[in-house]
Order: structure tokens, then sequence, then C-alpha cells
């Protein structure tokens, strides 16, 4: 028993950690219960939320663009086989080392790691939308900015939220190193166990684990209720597995 | 309980060194720190990706003929895939201890995702006119599968695990987090230090690159019909 399932009894005292506080192993504070998770995971989400807002609005237009005018599908698919390769600790590692610790540089790092997929699903969602769509937009006298906005717009947008999603768990995962980049995150627990304890550092993992797939679930209900009904109905006979991820690389 | 103890590495005397920089001196010196980590961590790479090959190829297999296993698998991977690596590194701990398997587990775990779909992609493009010619030339389902659908879903299952492997090496500079050293732990070592952070990180990305043209040539090699396809 105390040998097989030793391992539950930490689980225990990991979940007694995040509703109950205790003092500090390190002495002299107290640590723990749901206060102290919350003031951790507000930064957590403070710091996820700039990223991705400002990666949205830097890579969605972009991407519409050129895939509007059907240049730059290079660079577009290209830059997320870059991102991919460059590890987010090296990424992060880099910051701090040549731009030092902080929020605002943190915050760089994460949406140069968050650009990629939105970027590159924008772009690959806005040139699959049928060419004759387009000419029909055209020829009913749509100027070029009404095409983007009405009608390349909505038949990507499920792509769209599909990069966007990736982006947004990867931030939310990435955000957990971010104490060392000296600032505090739920990912304080697992950096500085000293302070914490065991129980803390697997507390911490479990609401990061939690907080990830609630991030997933959260923004695929938002894909299905953003994907135009029409594209619904065309797309539900087709393979429902597809995945930003294969799509992607199977159009590159 | 200090198992994240950052260690010095360089000479505070030396001025390029205490001031965090980048020096080449320092590099050329030190390089044979960083020759094991990234041994290590082409090992955790190339074992992640292989034994997820292995399970994701065998679920896509099953799959394949048996349609509603897809929801469930894809299912139970994406989540699988969604739980971040420092937090799985950590849920496994008490259970499987500080070492190699337990970032094994959580890197193969988080690798199925992505293969499993490639094949199944892969598999599901081979056009029903070729299935069809195989029938008529008498190969049973057993062959078909084996001589005409995985064969000519190799491009696609190739480019499955170029994008499992070069992700799989991001993902292992945190493996030092479950004790699986990696150069990930070079990084940390020395954060701040410019010199450090440039040779650890630019070997991380030179082995995401050398896996991926790698993986390239060997499908450029077993697949010879698509080069024929693309000189077009």
């Amino acid at each position: 028993m105390t040998t097989t399932f030793a391992f539950l009894d930490q689980f225990g005292d990991a979940i007694d950690f995040i509703f109950n506080e205790r003092e500090s192993p390190a002495g002299g504070s107290q640590v723990g219960g749901l206060g102290e998770l919350w003031d951790l995971m507000w930064p957590h989400l403070k710091l996820s939320g700039a990223a991705m807002g400002i990666a949205g609005l830097a890579s969605v237009p972009l991407g519409l663009w050129l895939g509007h005018i059907g240049k730059g599908g290079f660079l577009a698919i290209n830059v997320s086989n870059v991102g991919r390769a460059v590890p987010s600790l090296a990424l992060i590692a880099f910051f701090v080392a040549y731009l030092g610790l902080g929020f605002l540089n943190l915050t760089v790092a994460l949406v140069l790691l968050a650009i990629p997929p939105i970027l590159t699903n924008t772009y690959t969602g806005t040139r699959q939308v049928d060419r004759e769509t387009v000419d029909a937009a055209r020829g009913m006298g749509m100027t070029g900015a009404q095409i983007v906005r009405r009608v390349e717009l909505p038949l990507a947008l499920p792509l769209i939220f599909g990069g966007i999603r990736v982006s947004a768990v990867n931030v939310v995962a990435t955000a957990t190193i971010a104490p060392l980049a000296g600032v505090t995150t739920l990912g304080d627990p697992i950096i500085n166990v000293n302070t914490y304890g065991d129980e803390g550092r697997l507390a911490a993992a479990i609401v990061v684990a939690l907080l990830a797939v609630l991030t997933e679930v959260t923004l695929g209900a938002v894909q299905r209720a953003v994907t135009p009904r029409g594209l619904k109905l065309t797309s539900a006979g087709k393979r429902r597995h597809t995945f930003p991820i294969t799509r992607r690389e199977a159009t590159s | 309980m200090l198992e994240l103890a950052q260690v010095q590495i360089r000479d505070r005397t030396d001025t390029c060194e205490s001031s965090n920089g980048f020096c080449p001196d320092w590099i050329a010196d030190n390089l044979d720190r960083y020759v094991d980590p990234f041994f290590q961590h082409a090992y955790l790479t190339v074992m992640a990706v292989a034994i997820g090959f292995v399970i994701s190829f065998a679920l896509a297999i099953v799959a394949y003929k048996r349609r509603w296993l897809i929801n469930p698998v894809t299912q139970v991977t994406g989540i699988l895939y969604t739980i971040p690596s420092v937090a799985a590194f950590f849920l496994l701990l008490p259970i499987t201890g500080r070492g190699n398997t337990t970032a094994l587990i959580a890197l193969v775990s988080y690798v199925l995702l992505i293969i499993f779909r490639n094949i199944l992609t892969g598999l599901d493009n081979v056009p029903n006119e070729t299935k069809d010619a195989g029938r008529g030339m008498g190969l049973t389902d057993r062959q078909l599968l084996w001589r005409v659908e995985v064969p000519l879903a190799l491009p696609e299952i190739l480019a499955g695990l170029r994008i499992a492997a070069t992700t799989t090496v991001g993902l292992a500079t945190l493996a030092f987090f479950a004790g699986a050293g990696g150069l990930g732990e070079q990084i940390f070592a020395d954060i701040t230090f410019k010199s450090n952070v440039v040779v650890a990180g630019g070997l991380a990305v030179l082995l995401a690159a050398v896996l991926d043209v790698l993986i390239l040539l060997v499908q450029r090699a077993i697949t010879p019909w698509t080069r024929a396809a693309t000189a077009r």
C-alpha cells in the first residue's frame, strides 16, 4: 500500500495545497490556498492575454492581406516551420540574456511564439477560399476591402481560430516558465520549489494542466460558434478529423 | 529539495564573462560542456518520436478500418497534446520518478496526436481509383493496405514525423525538470549569460534542423515518385 500507491498521497497533498494555506517549508510565510493560487493565476492570464492580443492584432490582418493579394506565401508558411524549431525556453533565455528580465520583454517573447501558427493559418484559410466565390463577390461589385471583410474573413474564420487555439495553448503552457524571466505566474511553485514545497509544485502542475485544457476547450467552442453555418453544412460530409497542424502541412 | 540549483559556469574575473557578454573565447573553451547534453537531447527526441510513431501507427491502422475509433482516439490524444509538458513532467514525477522514463512518457504523449492525424490523413488521401486498381489486380485487403495505401501515405506520414521531431526538440529543452538533462539544463544553468544561452539555444535549433533535413532525405529516398510529381 505504501509503496505501490504512495503517489496517491502526494496527489492528495497537492489537492489539499490548492484549497488550504500552510506554512512555507522555507519558513516565515504562508503558502497555498485558493487565494494565493488566484494571485498566481491572474498574472498568468494577464501575460497570456496580452501576448495573444498583440499576436492576434499583428498576424490576422497581415495574414488576411497576404492571402488576399496572394503573395508572401513562402514567408507566411515557413514562419511556422522556423517558429517550431526555436524552443520556447531558448527564446525566453535569449530575451532574458539580451534584453533583461521583466513583464514587457517576456510579453514580446511570447508574442513571437504566438504569431507563426496564427499567421500561417490565416494565410492558408484566406488562400483556400474558393476563387470562384471571390470572383462572384467581385462580379457583384464588391471592392477589395469588402471582399476581405465579408467573404474571405468569414470563410477563413474556422482556420484562423484553429491557429489562435494552437497559439493560446502554447502561450499558456510557456507562461509557466515565466518566473525564469522574473515574472511571477503559476509556474512560480514549479521553479521556486523551496518556497512552496513538493505539494505546491504538484498543485501548480495540476492547475496549469487544467488551465491549458480549459483554454483549448473554450477556444474550440468559440471556433465552432464563429464557423459560418453554410460552411458547417458543406464540411459535415467531408473528413471531420482535420486539424490545423496537419492541414497546414498538407497545404505547404 | 534543491534539485534545480543554478550552477556557476564562468570566470567572474574575466570582464566579458562577468558582464554576461557574448565571449567567443569562453565558447571555444567550453564547447565540450555541451556535447553530452546535446546527445542526451537528441536521444530523448529520437526515442520519443520513434515510440510515438509505433503507437500512433498502430492506432491509425486500427482506426482506419474501424472509423468509429477516430473520434475517441483524437479526443484522448488531444488532451495529452494539450497538457503542457512542464505540467506533465511534474504530474508524472510521483509515479515514475525522476529520469528518462518520465521525460519520454510526457514527450511521447505529446506527439501521438500529431503523428496519428498525419497517418490517417495520408491514408484517407489515397485516391479511390488507385485502391480499385489494386483490388482489380487481385490484392487482398491486407495486401492493399501494406503495398498500396501505406506506401502512398508515406509523404504525409513523414511530414508528421518532421513536425513531431522539431516540436519535440523544443519540448525536450524542458526535460531537465523531469531530471532528464538535455540542452535545457545548460540554458537554465546560467540564463543571463549570453554566451551560454546562444550556444545551448543554437544547438537546440541546429538539432531540430538536422532532424528535419534527415527525415526529409529519408522521404526523398523512399518516395521517389513524389519527386517526379513535384518536378513538373
